[in-house]
């Protein structure tokens, strides 16, 4: 594990590297010995199923709160943040899934709310349109109307509108906080989109979701929580989709249900068949006790420098 | 053929975007409702109330609707960030009694008084925003205890102090005359009488209007009252927004208790009371939504002339003025189908 220390000598430190992390709530251990890194033009994805310490670790990086344990590095430097401004003043920006939007108000000024630039007493009202219109086509949107009210835009284009104005106000890192979760599939192909438009910009992206079918696609790297604990740290080249899908199910986990409701008898046996033939299908089983070897940095990353 | 028929639309189009027409653009600002409203009531009254038409009475028609129009700016901003004041009516009265009663008493020149007032008003203001937001009790509670206390605070120390239930003249007291000629003076433009109020009105919704959609303070408002977290999450400061908000609905209430006290220089101590839902009313016609986050301040202003029209035009039409009442419920409730239709289509369409 410490191997990740020792790699990318050649290219330049990791905009955001977590060595051993853990954090502790009193007696409650909600995070463990995690390793992470994003690079410039890179696409880390966190996959977790609820309670798997994703929001803990979203809370560490975005500057909430601090690891009791292990180190947080950016761009090579040790850093401890008492808040979430001093994070986004190293640029990491965080989009939360509620994405601090106001739903009636037109799309620029959302775009530039806290954010306003004035001339003299008045804001700037043509630069900040122009600006929001420019930078929405950036991310592929192209926006007819920058004073409809935001909430006239779908989810994905609403996430967009997120993401870009973190991007515009200087953010290198990009923390996704379950983007596509309240999206139906058309929509989460959309925000993907965006996803790999931010990383073609140059920008790290640390993409949180539950669902590997929408981390496989634009991930560099694959972290997997499960219960506070790194049950795998993969580059895409050691992974397929399906062996994401596995980890995430919790191979052995589903094969332990289907016995329980092979016990139970009745209607529910015939649940556990489908589940056992699945965990078959996926060929799991037992594979994923204990840790995997969380980083053979043996390849290096695909970095772009775009 | 099928080539022709699945055609892809052109690239980067939201096909979901449908064109709207410079007329639709007009109807979906949140005055244009008021707009249309206050047209026809013109119409109306022009045609059935032949005093109406001469240039004088309506010239009355505006000074009626200046003394709401005054409050009913702060009042619509306020609503705009998701709070009510139903302390404002009472609160107009309140400054001018402590006007004239603290000049009078203390034999003062009238402007001592009147910038006691000024202290008083915005000292109102403050602590109905601040226990709003320290205590996150709705708005709607606070300013109602407060709207009880400042009624019964004028009624008792007026009694008290004067043993009247009015305030006593103070058009001998020095200062009186020139802080007059601010307040409560008038000209004259071809043969018609104007007060300087109208003036006042129009600029107090001038600067409201300017302040809310050309400044980053009107950017704020409407954020605070949009969704506060979100307000919040991206750094405005949610709480000394709406104080602020409270105290500029506290500053126009000196104001307007300014221009009544020195229009007629007594005040009844018991005045006041109802007229902050005419504010309301007037806010909530012009287009402000009573969850806040949406509205205008012209609206607003045509709200308080719709509300002076339909006043003055009753008695105008030699109507019995008893049913205004029922005027001004019906246009409230015609308002707020109106609104609650255009804010569905704002927010509903996905």
């Amino acid at each position: 594990m410490t191997s990740t220390l020792e790699s990318n000598q050649k290219t330049a430190d990791p905009l955001v590297r977590l060595t051993n992390a853990g954090k502790h709530y009193g007696t409650i251990i909600a995070l463990s010995d995690i390793s992470l890194e994003v690079s410039a033009g890179e696409v880390t994805c966190v996959l977790g199923d609820n309670g798997a310490g994703k929001s803990t670790l979203i809370k560490i990086i975005a500057g909430l709160h601090q690891p009791s344990e292990g180190t947080y590095e950016v761009e090579g430097e040790a850093v401890a943040f008492s808040s979430p401004r001093e994070a986004l003043e190293r640029g990491i920006a965080t989009v939360y899934q509620d994405l601090a939007v106001v739903p009636l108000m037109p799309v620029w000024r959302n775009f530039f709310l806290g954010n306003e630039v004035s001339k003299g007493l008045r804001m700037d009202i043509a630069f900040m349109r122009e600006k929001t219109k420019e930078e929405m086509l950036a991310m592929g949107i192209d926006l007819r109307d920058v004073d409809q009210p935001i909430g006239t835009l779908s989810g994905g284009e609403r996430q967009c509108v997120a993401i870009s104005r973190a991007v515009y106000f200087g953010a290198k890192v990009l923390i996704l906080d379950e983007p596509t979760a309240a999206l139906g599939v058309k929509q989460s192909g959309v925000v993907l989109k965006y996803v790999i438009q931010a990383r073609e910009r140059g920008l790290g992206v640390i993409f949180i979701t539950h669902n590997p079918h929408h981390a496989y696609p634009v991930g560099d790297r694959f972290l997997l929580l499960n219960r506070g604990r790194s049950i795998g740290y993969y580059e895409k080249s050691q992974v397929t989709r399906d062996e994401l899908t596995g980890l995430m199910a919790g191979g052995n986990e589903l094969e332990a249900l289907s016995h329980e409701l092979e016990a139970a008898g009745g209607a529910s046996a015939s649940v556990a068949a489908a589940l056992s033939e699945e965990v078959g299908e996926l060929g799991l089983a037992h594979d994923t006790d204990g840790q995997q070897p969380s980083s053979s940095h043996t390849t290096t990353p695909p970095s772009t420098s775009a | 053929m099928t080539d022709t028929i699945e055609a892809a639309p052109p690239p980067q189009l939201d096909e979901r975007v449908g064109r709207r027409s410079a007329v639709a653009r007009l109807f979906a600002r949140p005055e244009a409702g008021a707009l249309a409203g206050a047209i026809i009531i013109y119409v109306f009254f022009f045609v059935v109330a032949p005093p109406f038409r001469n240039a004088s009475s309506f010239s009355s028609v505006l000074y009626v609707s200046s003394t709401y129009g005054l409050m009913a700016a702060p009042v619509a901003l306020l609503m705009i960030g998701g709070e009510f004041d139903l302390s404002a009516g009472v609160a107009v009265t309140s400054s001018a009694l402590c006007c004239s009663l603290f000049s009078y008493e203390f034999t003062t020149n009238m402007w001592v008084g009147v910038l006691v007032a000024l202290v008083l008003s915005l000292v109102i203001g403050f602590i109905n925003g601040w226990v709003v937001v320290k205590t996150g009790i709705p708005s709607f509670l606070v300013t109602l205890g407060t709207f009880f206390m400042l009624q019964g605070l004028n009624l008792a120390l007026t009694q008290t102090i004067t043993n009247q239930v009015a305030s006593p003249s103070i058009s001998n007291i020095q200062g009186f005359n020139s802080a007059q000629k601010v307040f409560a003076s008038s000209f004259s433009i071809g043969g018609v009488n104007i007060r300087t109020s109208i003036i006042y009105w129009i600029v107090i919704v001038a600067i409201a209007t300017w302040i809310l959609l050309r400044t980053r303070t009107g950017n704020w408002i409407f954020s605070v009252g949009g969704s506060a977290p979100s307000a919040r999450a991206v750094g405005v400061p949610v709480g000394r927004m709406k104080i602020a908000l409270f105290m500029g609905v506290g500053l126009l209430a000196w104001f307007t208790g300014m221009i009544i006290l020195f229009q007629f220089n007594t005040i009844q101590s018991g005045q006041g009371v109802g007229n902050e839902f005419v504010y309301i009313i007037a806010a909530v016609v012009g287009g402000c939504l009573l969850t806040g986050g949406y509205g205008s301040a012209v609206g607003a202003g045509i709200g308080a002339l719709i509300f002076g029209m339909v006043n003055q035009g009753i008695v105008y039409a030699g109507w019995d003025p008893d049913w205004f009442t029922f005027f001004v419920g019906a246009l409230l409730l015609g308002a707020i189908l109106l609104n609650t239709y255009i804010r569905r289509r704002a927010e509903a369409n996905r």
